[in-house]
């Protein structure tokens, strides 16, 4: 299973592809289930980051937990999140947006 | 310290209007990330994990009040409250908008700072001895030679594209704090017999995935010609370093694998067709940029001694503090002072706003306005009179900044690693930050005596892991972090790129291990003047395995 990750271009901050938008966190990300899921995807980031709205766009493997989406490698757990030092820093300073 | 004349300033100016023009164009979707990725790069912009960074240039480390002010404000207005010091004695932001940077960079123009090649393969900032212009051992300061190659290399055309990035370290005294010798070119400013100023020229040291110490090409070139042997140095490297593989562009590469012998050949023969033309540096140029550094007016302050001494016995950690954070310095009433930056379970290297500011204060009033960075993420004060110590420390002490650990296990250098870093493959700050908690007795720490720990989160070795004497380094197995460890690395004099010991550690192994090769350590030592890096090249690595790992031999 994946997500549509990037960066937006204005501020860097990292975002998820969800609901035919950009959102800030992770947990309602749209889900890829097969290759023709991720295709489309690839194909939305794709077409994002030549309008200029991200950078560095990336599909990244993740798995739903209670109904939410996290990541599977840790660095992207550590984008979703913020620094595992400053819990006061990123998504996790404001874990009313992530519930969202 | 130095001073912008009026085309230093032009040209920063320029240079920012240059730049905000690009990121403007950027963000209207003018030009593409593919065409601005290489400008923005050349800007000290990165793209990190949560957001974009931005490392500024503090030249040789050296800064003044106003600066770190700066600085601060920087902190607070543009980012989130802190600023990150790196092991290049700059300092980077973590979190600034791309569409913030124009704004940013023009408040470091109006302090004569900048972000210009702090990234790039181009030559990075050029790095010195943080005790510099205040060393009781110095020959002299190098800080000087240090500006001349940074103007000499500021937007050179003929080096701004080189195979990969180039680094440069020059020291003035016997004992290198420096580390130059892990450094693309090493720089050890001496004296020959005749009294004359020239330099030892190492070329080829470097960390990352192939770690070398630098080997010397030249025991004594004149002042006088450094620009025209650098030129050579990089000329040579320019034509024949690789371009087909960014893992063996360095120098340290070509040196190896054309030889020393052969390279310096190639260097000199260079050198007889630069060495009498125009790069040959006038006398007066010289002692003219020497001039802009000439130490603030040392009056005498003899009643330091006796402040001093009355104020050990009035305070224990006032004392600790002096004996491991306060260095001699060449005026006898004076002293340099390490502002530590790893207080214990802080996150090393970083401060905040609020801390910039109030160290400008205490540099302002009580260190002729002058500070350093240096490449062990600390602060230092270089010039306060002994007289004054006891305030300095006071002020310190209300800020948060007064810890005593400077040459301890808990001085330790780190990258950013995972926690920020897109090229980490582990984290690095809270490995450091369990290991400073676990040694938090300074008691235990000053008993343990001088250990240089560093860690890195990936194979890049920001975090010099290379040259600890013992080094960390973090990487990714099987989805999981994972920290090998390595013994006798050293970054002084007498640089030596450590061994690795073992299998790794789990993150909730290393600390555990890392206890144990410490009280091996203890355990062995011939007494407490043998320090660790001297106790383990006398023994060797099997003590160490055996404690490491014995058990799990004897299982198999």
């Amino acid at each position: 299973m994946k997500v549509l990750t990037a960066n937006r271009l204005t501020d860097g901050i990292a975002v998820w592809y969800a609901d035919g938008g950009w959102a800030e966190t992770i947990a309602n990300a749209d889900l890829a289930h097969d290759k023709a899921a991720e295709d489309r995807l690839e194909a939305i980031g794709a077409a994002a980051f030549a309008n200029n709205e991200v950078v560095d766009v990336n599909l990244i493997d993740v798995t739903v937990v209670d109904g939410v989406v996290e990541a599977v490698r840790l660095r992207e757990k550590i984008r979703a999140a913020g620094p595992t030092i400053r819990g006061d820093l990123g998504k996790q300073a404001h874990p009313e947006t992530i519930r969202a | 310290m130095y001073r912008y004349d009026e085309f230093d300033q032009d040209f920063v100016q320029a240079r920012v209007a240059e730049f905000s023009d690009q990121v403007q164009r950027r963000l209207a979707g003018e030009i593409t990330e593919d065409q601005f990725r290489p400008l923005r790069l050349m800007n000290g912009v990165y793209l990190q994990l949560h957001a974009y960074m931005l490392r500024i240039a503090v030249p040789y480390g050296t800064l003044n009040s106003q600066q770190l002010r700066m600085l601060g404000h920087i902190a607070r207005k543009y980012d989130k409250g802190y600023g990150h010091f790196t092991t290049r004695q700059n300092i980077q932001f973590n979190w600034p908008a791309l569409s913030d940077i124009p704004a940013i960079l023009a408040d470091l123009a109006s302090v004569e700072m900048h972000a210009i090649q702090t990234s790039g393969n181009c030559i990075r900032n050029v790095t010195a001895d943080h005790f510099a212009g205040a060393a009781a051992d110095e020959v002299a300061d190098p800080r000087p030679y240090a500006e001349i190659l940074r103007q000499w290399s500021s937007v050179h055309p003929e080096f701004s594209f080189l195979p990969r990035k180039f680094k440069i370290a020059v020291t003035g005294a016997e004992r290198d704090r420096a580390a130059i010798q892990t450094h693309d070119i090493g720089l050890h400013l001496k004296k020959n017999a005749a009294g004359e100023l020239g330099f030892a020229v190492y070329v080829g040291g470097g960390q990352g995935r192939t770690p070398m110490v630098a080997k010397k090409i030249r025991d004594f070139l004149p002042e006088a010609d450094l620009l025209s042997y650098c030129t050579a140095i990089l000329r040579v490297y320019n034509l024949y370093g690789r371009r087909d593989n960014k893992y063996k562009a360095r120098i340290k590469i070509l040196v190896h694998e054309t030889g020393v012998e052969e390279i310096t050949r190639q260097i000199e023969a260079e050198w007889q067709e630069l060495k009498d033309a125009e790069l040959k540096l006038p006398e007066a140029d010289i002692r003219a940029i020497d001039a802009y550094f000439a130490p603030p007016r040392l009056t005498a302050r003899p009643e330091g001694d006796a402040a001093v001494k009355l104020a050990r016995l009035d305070s224990k950690s006032f004392s600790e503090w002096l004996d491991q954070n306060v260095v001699t310095h060449r005026h006898p009433d004076y002293a340099a002072v390490t502002i530590s930056l790893k207080g214990i379970g802080e996150v090393p290297g970083d401060a905040s706003d609020s801390q910039m500011e109030a160290v400008a204060d205490i540099a302002e009033k009580y260190a002729f306005d002058e500070l350093r960075v240096s490449h062990e993420q600390n602060l230092i004060l270089p010039h306060v009179a002994r007289a004054d110590l006891k305030a300095v420390y006071d002020a310190l002490v209300d800020i948060g900044l007064a810890t005593a650990n400077s040459n301890l296990i808990s001085d330790i250098i780190s990258c950013p690693g995972l926690d920020y870093c897109a090229l980490a493959t582990a984290r690095s700050i809270p490995v450091a930050q369990e290991i400073s908690q676990r040694f938090a007795s300074l008691e235990r720490q000053r008993e343990i005596g001088e250990l240089k720990l560093k860690i890195s989160g990936c194979i890049n070795a920001c975090g010099h892991h290379h040259v600890g004497h013992i080094g960390i380094l973090g990487v990714e197995k099987k989805g999981a972090e994972l920290y090998q460890v390595t013994l006798g690395g050293s970054a002084d004099e007498n640089t030596s790129v450590g061994e690795i010991i073992g299998r790794g550690f789990s993150s909730e192994e290393i600390t555990d291990a890392i206890e144990q090769i410490v009280e091996t350590y203890l355990g062995l030592r011939l007494d407490p003047s043998e320090r660790f890096i001297d106790a383990y090249r006398r023994v060797g690595p099997a003590p160490f395995k055996e404690a490491l790992y014995a058990g799990e031999t004897k299982a198999a």
